[in-house]
């Protein structure tokens, strides 16, 4: 009973409960129901996860209602391994921003964790559409909590953010919509077609597209990806976003929102428009490989903790960008476990650096230094999540990064080991970058009066910080739990794209 | 007997006409300025009579009542806010009262 | 016995564990050397099990020596599979012995040199990761899980060296410890990404990083000097010259004196530094078929040989003598890896641990007598104050300048024989750079050791080191008599026990190079008297010139003056490297990257289509103006416009 509405659920849940704690006065309890909500939550996702069917390349738990008939529009749901691994990333992101919050957000707290389980249900119905409308609905209910949580529990420059956030992810997404009209209007032009949003219908339909036309939709939807990502050059509104945003915020918004840019990429831009993509493969393999290098250059000269860390999500999405348009399997592959790496990594640093900000209300690294000392387990902790992020073997960052690279070095549709060559590059920068801010921060004396009485960790900053240690060394140790349920998606998909290179328009779904 | 050609009438209705637009247009004073604007709604009068006469259908002229009676009303209404208006800003000077923007 | 070789490398897992998590409270409770014993006793495990498959294998015929254990699956997709799994033969147990040996030896020596650090524990968790890094490192079976180790070491180094990280390190561009650790772990990453992309090349080559999917068989699909080949052997080797700090990404060892010495000794001197040239002799079928490589391989290390020692003549830090030595004495490994004579680098692997790890640690309880002093121009005479420190200094001395019977001189004059079949070019360098190693490294020791001490007797209580300490001394310097008699050559009327070990593994590799280098008896002889002679030679020049005529080396100095500053300004190699990549990298990035083409160019797009449209709103604002005379003109202009449009047309 439960896994035949067990998409449904997931959504859902947190609207539950976030409508529910509307009704409560106590702070408290606000906050409790929260976090039993989605603590909820993230049991149905595990639930999902052990009862997902490794081997099958189909969708699965599949939901179908008719909505607007009359359209073809319908509530539709499924999963596959690669949504499998981001809907759970989700979940076990959300809970963890909220016990991490439980202390940061002194007013409004009803608003800010109503917004934030409202921001959870856009975030897996996004993951989980199979209708590009109802993909669409979800897409952008996303961005008014985003909208809100920043632009009200946010820092100093935090109305601008938002607004920033705002504008610049809803012009894309306009576009996008321009897009999904275009081709619900081209199925139904097909003789004995209708117009339709069903993107298992629309998989088989979309190559078949002509050209100049295909063309200009691919563009439309990978422009508003492309912004959510973000690729270089239209990354300029995650500096702002990620830095002014309060801890709960840029957790979720590194953490999930940027993979539904790159997700899009893996679920529309490629399958729907294959000949397009193989035009826009260089130039997408550029724009990776700069976001990469360039990502880590201008992270380098940050003099804020948080922008620093914000860059170096340009530079890491850059690879998963790179991994997707290598389309070989073990890039792939690499792409889909950095997604989920990247949550865990970077969603972790910024829970420091919000820690570390609860503590001393300030965010330059020259106000720091010698910090090891004052709050030795916070500075173990910045380290296991550092390591992870520049790729150190052994930990979940090393697991993506080879994959990319490898897949992209030994890719046929890239066809040139030079790409891969300039991101490996990538491997130093971050080594440089990371290693010196921690210096700067961890290292040296403490010459800063101020930050040598600071607190170490309490017990639920602990045992947040655990939850995602726990993850970081399994992933790197272990990976195959997670490689092996998005292998058959990620088949499915290269073999898709390498039949449409040779001319052969049958999709594998 | 001779009769007034139409076309003198249309002429003169044409200049009061005009001669009210410029008026409601350039006149500072609230009060000249709705004094044009029933020299506008009289130069139509005029025509509608001149047509009535010349065409033989009183339609025109019983349009002319109605177009008295409302601008009896308008006007009566229009006195009432520029009376109120005066009693807030102590004139009747358009150009000073200027609000009716962002 | 080798089944178990999993739990070799495990156990100092487990020390990781005891002492990251619980280390701080059981510092506090129960002491320093508690903590101590629980981080030696892993390393001690693991070598008993070590020696216990050594054992077992030397019972065991020798083709069938070679076994592979394995662990689990760790990433499967596509064409890709890698398990954990280990290579247990020949080579990987000599590498697992020297590791786990030397180890446990300077575990033991931490416990009394660490005494009174707040952060004992953590030394422990640091060096047993490290140990499980190496572990991994020379016991893989595989490249990728061999870089799994690759990299770890590189962190415990970085780790390490900043171990005290609150405390100031002078250098170029350096002014923390700390500092010293990143440039360490930076050069290394260099080094790591040719060695990445030499992965890749394996990879679509081969389609698995398995040694046993790569060598055999490797010959019907690639001949002699084959590109491919040429270029994967080339960029493994420069990842090796950024771990085993040879020309031209030497530049952190020098700096990495910044950490504590029991670190200088194990992992910059014994171990982590010699992974390089481990990793040359294992995929040594790869450099048989590249002769353009080997070349290259043996010119660097001759040339890192002796340039490394030049500078090692001049310095006055008593660590940083002994660290360009150890750059320098890894050059001769992989002068010998170059010709050819993979057994004999190894060789001088195993000696180059024993008396290099003996001269840090000796240096250690120096510098620790003398409460952190390391000038060697503030020592002198200590002979009489550190007894056993002196004695096994003096071994290791002996040992590293090649006379014999001690363990040096073997391997040396083996890497010299082959060398000097292979290239008299290259062997005149080693023979100068034997010279020049004597001289140094007596230099370093009459300065310290002998003459009359020029640090204050009164007021510094100097005496040898606790028992703790002492007792890897003697450990070491008995291994730097005796470690080399297990390669005596035949000329001398020894077994070359070594070699024949060790051959199964390397004869894959020496069949494929296309000519093979061996000396005549009678030549050996005379080049093993010359090299002797020599290394008297310079033992004298140092007595001479520090002990009994001191004036001669002021005289000297004056002498070569410029050079000198040359010398102990090492070349200006690290001002060099700052100014062309440091310093542009980071002035390009803050001007013209972030600012420029960031803030600038694109934001100031963005926020320009926001300034853009706040602009049209301010013109058409003006039709605002709130007069309602205005508006009715709109209105009069708008009925014209329209009626016009409409009669005319």
């Amino acid at each position: 009973m439960i896994s035949a509405h067990i998409l449904t659920l997931l959504i859902f849940t947190p609207l539950v409960g976030g409508v529910l704690l509307l009704f409560f006065r106590n702070e408290s309890v606000v906050k409790s129901i929260a976090i039993l909500f989605s603590a909820a939550d993230v049991a149905l996702a595990i639930y999902l996860y052990l009862s997902f069917d490794p081997a099958g390349n189909q969708f699965q738990f599949v939901e179908e209602m008719p909505w607007i008939t009359n359209l073809n529009i319908s509530y539709h749901l499924g999963i596959d391994g690669i949504s499998l691994l981001l809907v759970s990333l989700t979940t076990l992101l959300t809970l963890v921003s909220l016990v991490a919050s439980w202390s940061s957000i002194q007013k409004r707290v009803k608003a800010f964790n109503f917004f934030i389980l409202f921001l959870e249900v856009g975030m897996i119905g996004v993951f989980s559409s199979l209708d590009l409308f109802l993909f669409y609905i979800f897409w952008e209910a996303m961005l008014i909590p985003m909208y809100f949580i920043i632009g009200i529990w946010g820092h100093e420059r935090r109305v601008y953010a938002a607004i920033k956030f705002f504008i610049y992810t809803m012009f894309g997404s306009l576009l996008m919509l321009v897009a999904i009209i275009w081709l619900g209007y081209y199925a139904g032009t097909l003789p004995q077609g209708k117009f339709t949003t069903n993107l298992v219908e629309l998989y088989k339909i979309a190559p078949t597209i002509p050209l100049s036309v295909q063309t200009w939709m691919f563009l439309a939807f990978t422009l508003s990806f492309a912004i959510k990502v973000p690729v270089f050059p239209l990354h300029t509104w995650l500096p702002d976003a990620h830095t002014e945003a309060p801890m709960a915020g840029s957790v979720l918004l590194a953490g999930v929102l940027l993979k539904m840019g790159t997700y899009g990429l893996l679920r529309f831009s490629l399958p729907l428009f294959p000949q397009s993509t193989f035009i826009f493969l260089p130039l997408m393999a550029i724009l990776a490989i700069i976001g990469i290098l360039y990502g880590a250059l201008v992270s380098m000269v940050q003099k804020d903790l948080k922008k620093l860390v914000a860059y170096s999500s340009v530079a890491h999405l850059g690879f998963v960008v790179l991994g997707i348009f290598a389309i070989t399997i073990e890039s792939i592959q690499g792409s889909v476990i950095q997604m989920v790496n990247h949550g865990f990594t970077t969603g972790m640093l910024f829970l420091l650096v919000g820690m570390l900000y609860d503590r001393r209300h300030t965010r330059e690294i020259n106000e720091f230094g010698g910090l090891a000392k004052v709050v030795p387990l916070l500075a173990t902790f910045f380290m296991i999540a550092m390591l992870g992020s520049i790729g150190l073997p052994g930990l979940n960052g090393f697991v993506g990064e080879f994959l990319i690279l490898l897949g992209s070095f030994k890719s046929e549709f890239l066809g040139n080991e030079a790409y891969a060559i300039a991101a490996t590059l990538g491997v130093i920068l971050a080594a440089v970058y990371m290693l010196w801010m921690y210096q700067r921060v961890f290292f040296k004396t403490v010459d800063n009066p101020r930050n040598q009485s600071l607190k170490d960790l309490d017990v639920r900053e602990v045992a947040v910080l655990v939850v995602m240690v726990l993850f970081i060394i399994w992933i790197g140790i272990y990976p195959m739990t997670f490689l092996s349920k998005s292998e058959p998606a990620v088949k499915a998909l290269v073999d898709t794209m390498a039949r449409a290179k040779i001319g052969v328009l049958t999709s594998v779904r | 007997m001779k009769m007034i050609p139409l076309s003198y009438y249309i002429v003169l209705s044409t200049l009061l006409f005009t001669v009210g637009v410029v008026g409601v247009l350039t006149l500072r004073n609230a009060i000249v300025i709705f004094m044009s604007i029933e020299l506008m709604l009289n130069s139509v009068n005029l025509t509608l009579i001149a047509f009535s006469a010349y065409s033989g259908d009183p339609a025109g002229q019983i349009l002319v009542f109605f177009v008295i009676a409302v601008a009896a009303a308008e006007s009566a209404v229009g006195l009432a806010i520029i009376i109120a208006i005066f009693r807030n800003r102590l004139t009747v000077n358009v150009d000073e009262v200027n609000i009716l923007k962002w | 016995m080798y089944h178990y070789i999993a739990w070799v490398v495990v156990f100092p897992i487990f020390g990781v564990i005891i002492n990251g998590i619980l280390g701080s409270t059981l510092q506090k409770k129960f002491g320093e050397k508690f903590v101590g014993v629980i981080g030696s006793a892993t390393i001690g495990f693991s070598f008993l099990l070590a020696l216990g498959i050594f054992l077992d294998m030397l019972g065991e015929p020798e083709t069938s020596r070679s076994h592979i254990v394995e662990v689990y699956r760790w990433i499967a997709t596509g064409g890709l599979t890698v398990n954990v799994s280990y290579l247990v033969d020949q080579l990987s147990i000599v590498m697992l012995l020297i590791v786990t040996g030397v180890s446990f030896l300077i575990h033991i020596y931490s416990i009394g040199y660490m005494h009174g650090d707040r952060g004992v524990f953590r030394f422990f968790t640091y060096l047993n990761l490290f140990v499980f890094a190496m572990l991994n490192l020379v016991l893989a079976d595989n490249y990728l899980l061999m870089f799994l180790g690759w990299e770890g070491v590189g962190l415990c180094s970085y780790l390490l060296i900043g171990f005290w990280y609150d405390r100031k390190f002078g250098g170029v561009g350096i002014t923390w410890t700390g500092d010293a650790g990143m440039k360490a772990f930076i050069v290394n990453r260099i080094g790591d990404f040719a060695f990445l992309i030499g992965m890749f090349l394996i990879f679509v080559n081969f389609g698995s990083f398995n040694f046993e999917a790569i060598f055999p068989g490797i010959s019907a699909r690639f001949g002699s000097g084959d590109a491919t080949l040429t270029w994967i052997t080339l960029l493994l080797f420069i990842g090796a010259t950024g771990k085993s700090a040879q020309i031209p990404l030497y530049v952190w060892l020098p700096d990495a004196m910044a950490g504590p010495t029991p670190v200088s000794a194990l992992i910059h001197a014994a171990t982590m530094v010699t992974a390089g040239v481990y990793m040359i002799g294992r995929s040594a079928v790869l450099y048989a078929l590249s002769p353009t490589t080997m070349l290259i391989v043996a010119i660097v290390g001759a040339t890192t040989a002796i340039y490394a020692a030049s500078m090692g003549l001049v310095q006055n830090d008593i660590k940083k003598i002994l660290a360009y030595s150890t750059i320098s004495q890894l050059g001769y490994m992989f002068l010998a890896m170059g010709v050819g004579a993979f057994s004999a680098g190894i060789f001088h692997l195993m000696t180059h641990a024993f008396f290099k790890a003996l001269l840090f640690l000796g240096a250690g309880a120096v510098i620790h007598a003398l409460h952190e002093s390391q000038d060697i121009r503030e020592m002198g005479g200590l002979k009489n104050f550190m007894p056993v420190t002196y004695k096994t200094f003096l071994m290791a001395s002996l040992a590293i300048s090649g006379i014999p019977p001690l363990a040096g001189f073997f391997s040396k004059d083996e890497i010299l024989s082959h060398v000097y079949a292979s290239s008299l070019w290259l062997w005149l360098v080693g023979v100068v750079t034997a010279f020049l190693t004597a001289f140094y490294i007596f230099r370093l020791f009459i300065l310290t050791f002998e003459g009359k001490p020029r640090f204050d007797v009164h007021h510094l209580h100097v005496h040898d080191a606790p028992r703790s300490m002492l007792l890897p001394l003697w450990v070491l310097g008995i291994l730097s008599i005796v470690g080399g008699w297990v390669g005596i050559p035949t000329s001398l009327g020894g077994g070359e026990w070594f070699d024949k070990f060790l051959e199964p593994v390397f004869d894959p590799a020496v069949a494929r190079m296309p000519s093979i280098f061996f000396v005549e008896h009678s030549t050996e002889y005379i080049l093993m008297v010359f090299s002797v002679l020599l290394a008297v030679g310079g033992i004298y020049l140092a007595y001479t010139a520090y002990l009994r005529k001191p004036e001669i080396s002021a005289k000297i100095k004056s002498a070569v003056g410029d050079f000198y500053d040359v010398l102990i300004n090492k070349y200006y190699v690290d001002e060099i490297y700052r100014a062309i990549i440091v310093k542009p990298l980071v002035y390009v990035s803050d001007r013209y990257l972030w600012r420029g083409i960031d803030e600038t160019a694109i934001d100031g797009s963005v926020n320009g289509i926001g300034k853009f449209v706040r602009l049209v709103g301010r013109i058409g604002r003006r039709l605002q103006s709130g007069l309602v005379q205005n508006y009715i003109l709109a209105f009069v202009l708008g009925i014209i416009i329209i009626m016009g449009y409409l009669i005319l047309k």
